[in-house]
């Protein structure tokens, strides 16, 4: 069994994960793995076409054994629930550990971006938080990523080598230096224990 | 302990404030952050500080910060069931007025009021309303008044409105000529668009109908309340209120005072 602390994990209060093309596939792999019991939130944004509701919960909450949602703005950011950023807003956590939304200017073309996500998340948790990028076409999340790493948080990469499409774990990698660079299974065990009462 | 950073974030929100009555204090900090760490960057200062005692000394420096502190991007048309559920279900209603007011508060650069107006003119009902177009970005409502759009844009408007239950082209509102899409002048003469804030100024007229769509997202809930108890002094009884495909009454102090007309498409309506 992995162990945690053996990567210097220490434990989080939050969980965020950042995936573009190829998202679908990597995230079937890992949140239908996270247990009911989890005690942290796991926030994610997926790249989505604006102009169109995401599938995303629709398509994740029959997989899951947690509650999956798309927050609403100033809603509390409470565990046990999968949250997506819904399509065609920045999603933020603000430092009262409640999401807030806005429709400020794409950030490198997208909206949601990774970025956004991780850097309000990492000034609301510091370094109780812990930062996933998964695959991807472009470098939305690096900068996040970075911002997570500064706070003291604990950061994640999808190996690129492994992944459907490898810039975007390939900028984090180079630009946040993460903790660690895993395949998607072992992620999906990485969670399972950080989100978990095993940890 | 409080860092630099909020220190000086508290200090020029105040600044603001004393010297330009414009009130930022109780917008969400997490977006105000990153438009304010924007706007320091494009304006050349090393710090908010820096940022600070230019603003004060330089009054046209304010009108340039004020571009980055509300700028939204927004579609026409956005979320077209919005508009499916108004056309449908709310303009039967609206059509029972002789005359009509509506508000649009905070109204960016004109998408949303565009957007109304059409809907309103297909509907046969624009001749009879009068549309409140507000916001606190002169530049902003400059450009509501221009209604002049980039044609890049043009074909999302267009998927949008066909989407709203649209029965006509949305051609047939503009004209392009040099990449611009200008709109229809006739669209805006009944249009008073007005400067108004929802953090410092009060009501000012009834209304059958507010929306207010994608603002209060960047208000904390103390401002939230405030703002939405403006548009429930501001609706006539059974008047009707819409806000952004995120927002809701479900946190609001004023929650009591409306019932849920549709709740899916965030149409809700006086009690």
């Amino acid at each position: 069994m992995l162990n945690l602390e053996e990567l210097g994990f220490a434990g989080c209060d939050a969980v965020v994960v950042g995936a573009s093309a190829g998202a679908v596939e990597a995230l079937t792999r890992i949140l239908p793995e996270l247990p009911a019991e989890a005690r942290v939130p796991v926030v994610v944004v997926v790249h989505l076409p604006p102009n169109r509701p995401s599938l995303l919960p629709e398509l994740f909450r029959p997989r899951c054994a947690l509650r999956v949602q798309e927050p609403d703005d100033k809603q509390p950011v409470t565990a046990g629930t999968i949250w997506f950023a819904p399509s065609d807003y920045h999603l933020m956590i603000e430092r009262d550990q409640a999401f807030s939304l806005s429709v400020d200017e794409p950030v490198r073309f997208s909206r949601p971006s990774i970025d956004v996500l991780f850097e309000t998340a990492a000034d609301a948790y510091g370094p109780r938080l812990c930062g996933v990028v998964l695959t991807g076409a472009n470098d939305d999340g690096a900068l996040g990523a970075r911002a997570i790493r500064d706070a003291g948080g604990f950061v994640v990469a999808q190996d690129p080598a492994l992944a459907d499409s490898k810039e975007m774990p390939t900028a984090t990698i180079a630009r946040a230096n993460p903790q660690w660079i895993a395949s998607l299974p072992q992620i999906a065990d990485f969670l399972r224990q950080a989100t978990g009462s095993s940890s | 302990m409080t860092d630099s950073d909020a220190i000086e974030t508290r200090l020029l929100l105040d600044a603001i404030y004393l010297r330009y009555h414009y009130d930022f204090r109780s917008y969400s900090p997490a977006s105000l952050k990153r438009r304010l760490a924007s706007a320091r960057r494009q304006l050349g200062c090393e710090t908010l500080s820096a940022l600070q005692e230019r603003l004060l000394h330089e009054p046209n420096l304010f009108s340039q910060l004020l571009q980055f502190l509300t700028v939204q991007v927004s579609d026409m048309f956005r979320d077209p069931t919005f508009f499916k559920t108004l056309r449908e279900q709310i303009v039967p209603v609206l059509r029972t007025y002789p005359s009509i007011r509506i508000w649009i508060a905070g109204c960016s650069s004109g998408e949303e009021l565009y957007s109304f107006a059409i809907l309103l003119r297909e509907e046969g009902l624009l001749e009879r309303t009068t549309i409140y177009a507000t916001d606190i970005n002169p530049n902003a409502l400059h450009q509501a008044e221009q209604g002049l759009y980039p044609v890049e844009r043009v074909p999302a408007f267009t998927e949008n409105h066909r989407r709203s239950g649209a029965r006509c082209s949305l051609s047939e509102y503009y004209t392009a000529a040099y990449g611009s899409a200008a709109f229809d002048r006739s669209l805006r003469k009944q249009v008073v668009f007005s400067d108004h804030s929802l953090a410092t100024d009060s009501v000012f007229g009834e209304m059958q109908l507010v929306s207010c769509r994608n603002v209060l997202i960047y208000f904390d809930r103390t401002l939230q309340d405030r703002a939405i108890g403006l548009m429930k002094d501001a609706l006539c009884r059974r008047g009707f209120l819409g806000l952004g495909s995120k927002e809701s009454l479900l946190l609001s102090a004023h929650k009591a005072a409306f019932r849920d007309f549709s709740p899916s498409e965030r149409w809700y309506q006086k009690c």
